[in-house]
């Protein structure tokens, strides 16, 4: 199966790990795995700050970048929701609404792309250790994975999930709230903090680089001994 | 009271919620009450999204056609001997109730809960008109015995009171001398409730909903007070937003099985109150004289707008009730009886950018509210589209936003501007970078880095990374 990967900003520039992570699983996988190196950011930064205008200059970018793949792949639930939204951003724009929707279409995140078309559940991962999972946001609510993360997770070799309490509540990330309104998401932040260390978790999984820049980054200046690993990066450890 | 509460700033509103850890305790126990006890009613029901979309159609239907039933609504009041009056502002409103009330030679006006009632400010209209006017709904007593405490939840507006601020405030204000027990400042605030109750010549209810075909209005409540107010009283007035109307009685069922549950997760509330004109000839209950003031207030510059959904609300806080950012800043640092993600749209809608524009900011757009609001109210998009009212209609944005984002556009638009940013990332932050973090970054990072490290960035980005192990592998 042809994959295209759509790698997102952060994992480009701060989290290269995941990436490789990435694209090691799919190939594991039995999938071809490309990279269209024009791609850029999804947008979402200008348009979740009202600069719609802005917003859609990238996209129109990256719908040019991925018309000819065969299935879009992205290691965020934010960012692929994100694509997934181009459809309803283009409304009513002849030229534009059915590009968008094609790309729409074809976008998958990760963990929904191995569950609900590659049809797998056991990845063949091994990782010893106590982890808990970071249900973000866009990925539950706007693209409506909650089950596949799961599905996966309880499949890995000496990894014991414990829940995490308050799961269903934002980090307080929520991209430029973070530094907008950043009295408001240290709280947040910190409540999420407590809930990991609450739920006797070693490690904290998570499938957005956002969320899990922010929650890690809180951890690290804490000194809390968590571990924080993207969901990629734990199915593919061997 | 208006709508608007406090003088200070946002930034002081916030940080005042933020240390005042007996509101968030009690905010944070009560979402966690809330929240289980709309989910456990909504399964008990079953097929909850089939309901929820029910009651989109029927807010869909009845606000665009609005004009049609409020029509349909004011002849069938008028038809059983009430009165009816739109108010364009809450001055035409405060000035009708002032009138009928003096007309009456009304002294004491016991009033059932309603937000209209607080966004129009009519208390103090009456007041000044030398009226006394008691609140009867347990929750805005106890706010209006505190030397009229601004409420900070739509159905709970005592919510930031804990029962031990409860019980000092009746203390200090009413020479109460029993302890904290729910039960005994409930029974306590009865037996003086009961008092005003007997002696008022005025009753003033909200509206939960008008049914159009009949011309009642029907109440909501767990304490009865709206019996009481609508039996008692010679004369009612009840104040309705123009927008808080059904059809028929069958959509006036689905509504308030929706309202009961999402609010608080009751399959019904203790008391439904029906009310249909003045008390007729041969009847034993209800007032002698029935008036209603339909608002507007702003309303129907909402509709046929973007935003004209956010008039499907039927105010039942279920969004309140799972917003995050709400759990740590509380109602009042939302400056507006309306607090929340409900508040975040609709306040600066009805009372303008230039009061209200962060509202639309205070928010991670987690979609939590979208998600429980029995109506499919898109909340988190209204949020959305308000940031890009602010951006792009009024120019109200920072000046240094505006540049970055414009950057952002170059940068992401076009490969290639794209590649020397990131590629220039790494240098550009090198001299903040310490043990592979930035602890202590600047400009924009800076609030950022206070509470948390940033990752620094790599040097080989994931493209580089990519293209070497290409090679590497011959491909």
């Amino acid at each position: 199966m042809k994959v295209s990967l759509f790698v997102t900003c952060l994992i480009d520039i701060f989290q290269t790990d995941v990436g490789l992570d990435t694209v090691e699983l799919l190939e594991r996988l039995g999938c071809e795995v490309d990279f269209p190196e024009m791609q850029t950011c999804c947008g979402q930064p200008a348009y979740n700050s009202g600069y719609v205008d802005k917003a859609k200059e990238s996209m129109k970018h990256m719908i040019n970048v991925f018309e000819h793949s065969e299935y879009v792949v992205t290691p965020s639930g934010s960012c692929g929701t994100m694509f997934r939204e181009y459809p309803h951003v283009f409304k009513g724009d002849p030229v534009w609404e059915p590009r968008a929707q094609k790309l729409a279409d074809k976008t998958y995140e990760l963990t929904q792309f191995i569950v609900d078309v590659l049809g797998v559940e056991d990845v063949g991962a091994k990782l010893n250790g106590k982890a808990t999972y970071h249900t973000s946001c866009h990925m539950t609510r706007l693209l409506g994975v909650k089950e596949a993360p799961m599905k996966l997770l309880n499949k890995v070799d000496g990894l014991e999930m414990k829940p995490l309490p308050h799961n269903y509540n934002c980090c307080g990330f929520g991209g430029t709230f973070s530094v907008k309104m950043s009295e408001i998401s240290e709280q947040m932040v910190d409540e999420k903090v407590q809930s990991v260390e609450d739920s006797g978790a070693e490690i904290l999984v998570g499938a957005d680089c956002g969320c899990l820049m922010n929650i890690g980054g809180r951890i690290d200046r804490k000194g809390k001994p968590i571990k924080v690993m993207h969901i990629a990066s734990v199915l593919n450890s061997r | 009271m208006a709508m608007k509460i406090g003088e200070k700033p946002f930034k002081e509103r916030v940080s005042d919620g933020i240390g005042d850890l007996f509101m968030r305790g009690a905010v944070s126990s009560a979402q966690g009450r809330f929240r289980s006890g709309r989910l456990n009613a909504a399964e008990e029901l079953g097929n909850w999204e089939d309901w929820r979309k029910l009651g989109e159609e029927i807010r869909t239907h009845t606000i665009e056609n609005l004009d049609y039933y409020l029509e349909l609504l004011s002849e069938n009041v008028t038809k059983r001997g009430g009165h009816v009056f739109f108010a364009e502002t809450a001055e035409e409103a405060n000035e009708y109730i002032t009138n009928v009330v003096k007309k009456n030679n009304g002294k004491k006006v016991v009033k059932s809960k309603s937000m209209v009632t607080e966004e129009i400010n009519m208390n103090e209209a009456l007041e000044n008109a030398g009226c006394e006017v008691i609140e009867s709904d347990l929750g805005e007593w106890i706010l209006q015995v505190d030397d009229h405490d601004p409420p900070s939840h739509i159905v709970t507006p005592a919510l930031h009171k804990n029962k031990e601020q409860i019980r000092d405030v009746f203390r200090d204000k009413l020479g109460y001398d029993k302890t904290e027990k729910p039960e005994e400042l409930a029974l306590f605030a009865r037996e003086k409730l009961r008092e005003e109750f007997l002696q008022a010549d005025i009753g003033i209810t909200g509206c939960n909903f008008a049914i159009a075909e009949s011309g009642t209005i029907s109440l909501v409540t767990n304490e009865g007070n709206a019996r009481m107010v609508t039996t008692i009283p010679k004369t009612q007035i009840t104040v309705m937003g123009m927008e808080r109307i059904v059809p028929t009685w069958e959509e006036m069922e689905v509504l308030v099985s929706l309202l009961t549950r999402a609010a608080v997760g009751q399959k019904l509330t203790s008391y439904i109150t029906a009310l249909t004109g003045p008390k007729q000839v041969g009847e034993v209950d209800g007032p002698e004289e029935f008036h209603l003031v339909i608002v507007d207030n702003g309303r129907s510059k909402i509709l046929g707008t973007a935003f004209q959904s956010i008039l499907h609300c039927i105010r039942c806080a279920a969004c309140i009730n799972v917003c995050p950012v709400y759990r740590h800043v509380g109602g009042h640092s939302y400056g507006s009886i309306y607090p929340g993600p409900v508040g975040a749209v609709l306040t600066p809608l009805l009372g303008g950018y230039d009061e209200y524009k962060e509202l639309p900011y205070a928010s991670t757009l987690c979609a939590a509210c979208t998600e429980a609001c029995p109506v499919k109210i898109p909340l988190h998009e209204h949020l959305l589209r308000h940031r890009q009212g602010i951006v792009e209609k009024e120019g109200k944005a920072p000046v240094f936003e505006n540049i970055s984002m414009k950057a952002f556009s170059m940068g992401t638009a076009s490969p290639s501007m794209y590649n020397i940013g990131s590629r220039l990332a790494p240098k550009a932050l090198g001299a903040f970078v310490k043990d592979d973090k930035i602890s202590d970054g600047p400009g924009p990072l800076k609030n950022w880095t206070e509470i948390r490290d940033f990752p620094a960035p790599k040097k080989d980005r994931f493209r580089d990374l990519y293209k070497k192990r290409k090679k590497e592998r011959g491909e």
